[in-house]
């Protein structure tokens, strides 16, 4: 069992919700990540989702962009945070997905990707512009590893790809809250709910929701009724304000804590 | 087996690489696609438009003048720059269109590089009477201020993109993102055979009437079918719309003409099919620009139609089973190109078209004998006036 899913089974156990938290590897700097992710774990955070930045982040609105772009900029790339996750690692079991779009992981080739993830700590991975049918090698090899091929359901999906989906995710199924990229403040809409509980009825997986959810009562209403809730742009948005700032790294804590005391 | 396969498939090329909240709408788009091909109405009302609206079939003209300064070359021309706006853009732009009418969408948008799809789609939109949202890179309303003014002329909302390279990749991530948010009554109005499955497939057979046209014309002048087909590679719609009808006859050689910009020994051409890696880039497998850590490349040509670091996965498929061969030519090379055509024949290409004319100076070269050959003539050269006034008389 790897540390995704034992964390999901312990806070089952509790009858609690997880927490988990987006930030943009490598924004400012690589550093400040790993203290990030110490700081996340310290203030209640479940799982951290490390995103590689990429020069053309497709799902993703203005926040998480310029977010890639500062990584990018200071030259972060996939061997650099592998080398932070596992210096992370020597300090905290914290569970840890790597969110990516598919062609950096596609250049460093895949088998060799998840070697390397599983050698580092590395527990999931998230590739929004990869499909489970368009997977099959990545998640036989993630398979192998005890990675955790983490795929998603959106409101337009239909009852027969949702089953095929989440017979395919492993670690959690991640459900997108709205139609639109990622930071879309659209609020969460009533539909949503009878959607997560259909996916809820088609697995024993956890069904965790992100995409646009922003504030302590957003985390409140979706914890109702999902396994877990995931934060990304409210996150990088703040760590964007302070950048330069001698206090990010408790700044950012102090808000992700807001966060977290909901659940 | 006919390609693609039932995923999308061109040998290890294509697919559909997008985020879930599409894969429906795909799913949905590809069983409209596939009804009306066998649909006598839709057909109808294409085949009416293409001919009464658009102005097909284009002619097939004979270079005279051209062939006799090759010397060994033979050209005919396929027209498609006579067509209503000006480039083979508006084949595939009616067809979409009346997809997206018949799927009950209301909005439709585009992305656009030199601005011929964009206007292309822009027409299609005022013709049929749907909103239109055009995007287009900041770099390239510049290059190409005509075709913004044209567009919105014709009630379309031209957005300027400003992230990233402010080209038309960074317009194709713009409009992605636009259709992910508004999937419900928006259609994406895709200009060249790349993107998700069906996309690359549905161009190409909206397009796949200038090859049927040419093949048909030339049999009838020549009695014989032609030794070359030639055109210019972006993302390669006119290339596939001109070679489909060929892929069969063997013995009839198929070139795609790259920008190599500066020069394929730099890092600025848009050259995937001769320096690209296999990668994915908006939704589909295919070559293209990348660097080793998987970050894509901007791409440089002096044709902003051709400045794209990735090409439809059809191409990247021809090309590795060896069906069609692929050059490339320098943007130098293409204003000499430019300025043969126009002078030899009275023709004044777009810059993209002028690369697939440049390329015939370097096959005249290498025929050993008397061959025919057939030039997509993809569009005229009126929008270009701006960036090629610089280069004239140099």
């Amino acid at each position: 069992m790897n540390r995704i899913d034992r964390k999901f089974k312990e806070l089952k156990t509790k009858r609690k919700k997880a927490f988990i938290a987006f930030i943009t590897a490598g924004d400012p700097d690589l550093a400040t990540t790993e203290k990030l992710v110490l700081g996340f774990e310290q203030a209640g955070v479940d799982v951290v989702e490390l995103g590689v930045p990429f020069s053309d982040p497709l799902a993703d609105g203005p926040t998480i962009q310029a977010a890639s772009q500062r990584a990018l900029g200071n030259k972060t790339n996939l061997e650099k945070i592998f080398e932070a996750v596992k210096r992370i690692r020597r300090r905290s079991s914290v569970p840890i997905a790597l969110m990516t779009y598919y062609n950096p992981v596609f250049r460093y080739g895949e088998a060799r990707f998840i070697s390397r993830a599983k050698q580092c700590g590395v527990d999931g991975v998230i590739i929004p512009d990869l499909p489970p049918e368009e997977a099959l090698d990545l998640r036989r090899a993630a398979q192998e590893a005890k990675i955790a091929t983490v795929f998603f359901v959106a409101p337009t999906t239909t009852a027969l790809r949702m089953k095929r989906i989440v017979a395919a995710a492993t670690g959690f199924v991640y459900y997108v809250s709205m139609t639109g990229v990622t930071g879309t403040n659209k609020g969460f809409a009533k539909e949503n709910a009878a959607k997560i509980r259909a996916a809820k009825r088609m697995t024993q997986k956890p069904v965790c929701v992100g995409f646009g959810v922003t504030t302590p009562a957003d985390v409140r209403s979706i914890a109702k009724i999902a396994d877990g809730v995931i934060v990304g742009s409210a996150i990088v948005r703040k760590i964007a304000r302070n950048q330069g700032n001698k206090n990010l790294v408790r700044n950012v804590t102090a808000f992700v804590r807001t966060l977290t005391r909901e659940l | 087996m006919s390609l693609p396969d039932r995923h999308g498939h061109f040998g290890e090329f294509g697919g559909k690489y997008v985020p879930e909240t599409l894969m429906a709408l795909l799913d949905d788009l590809e069983k409209v696609f596939r009804s009306v091909k066998s649909d006598r109405a839709f057909q109808r009302e294409f085949n009416d438009y293409l001919k009464e609206y658009a102005g097909r079939p284009t002619n097939l003209y004979y270079a005279q003048r051209l062939s006799a300064h090759l010397s060994r070359l033979k050209v005919y021309l396929k027209r498609e720059d006579l067509l209503h706006t000006g480039a083979h853009k508006i084949n595939n732009t009616l067809g979409q269109v009346l997809i997206a009418k018949r799927m009950g969408k209301t909005r439709i948008i585009a992305e656009t590089g030199a601005g011929q799809h964009g206007v292309a789609t822009a027409t299609a939109a005022a013709l049929m009477g749907l909103a239109c949202v055009v995007y287009m890179g900041a770099e390239d309303m510049k290059r190409q201020a005509l075709n913004v003014d044209r567009m919105r002329l014709l009630g379309a909302d031209v957005i300027p993109v400003t992230s990233g390279s402010r080209t038309l990749k960074d317009a194709m991530n713009e409009a992605i993102r636009d259709w992910v948010a508004n999937v419900g009554n928006t259609f994406y109005v895709i200009g060249s055979v790349a993107g998700p499955h069906p996309y690359p497939v549905m161009v190409r057979d909206f397009q796949s009437c200038i090859g049927k046209e040419a093949r048909r014309q030339f049999l009838s002048k020549e009695k014989k079918l032609p030794d070359y087909v030639v055109a210019c590679v972006g993302g390669g719609s006119n290339a596939m719309g001109l070679f489909h009808a060929f892929t069969k006859d063997r013995r009839v050689k198929m070139i795609g003409v790259e920008a190599a910009g500066f020069g394929l020994n730099t890092s600025q051409h848009a050259a995937p099919l001769a320096k690209g890696d296999i990668g994915v880039l908006h939704g589909s497998k295919s070559k293209l620009l990348d660097t080793k850590d998987g970050q894509i490349r901007i791409a440089h040509s002096i044709a902003a139609g051709l400045d794209y670091p990735g090409v439809g996965p059809e191409h990247s498929y021809l090309k590795k089973i060896g069906r069609a061969e692929y050059v490339s030519v320098t943007d130098r090379e293409a204003l000499s190109g430019l300025r043969l055509l126009a002078q030899q024949e009275g023709i004044i290409p777009a810059l993209e078209t002028a690369h697939a004319v440049a390329y015939l100076e370097k096959l005249a070269r290498r025929v050993n004998r008397k061959s025919t050959v057939i030039v997509c003539l993809s569009g005229r050269g009126d929008k270009d006036m701006e960036s090629i006034k610089p280069h004239i008389g140099s």
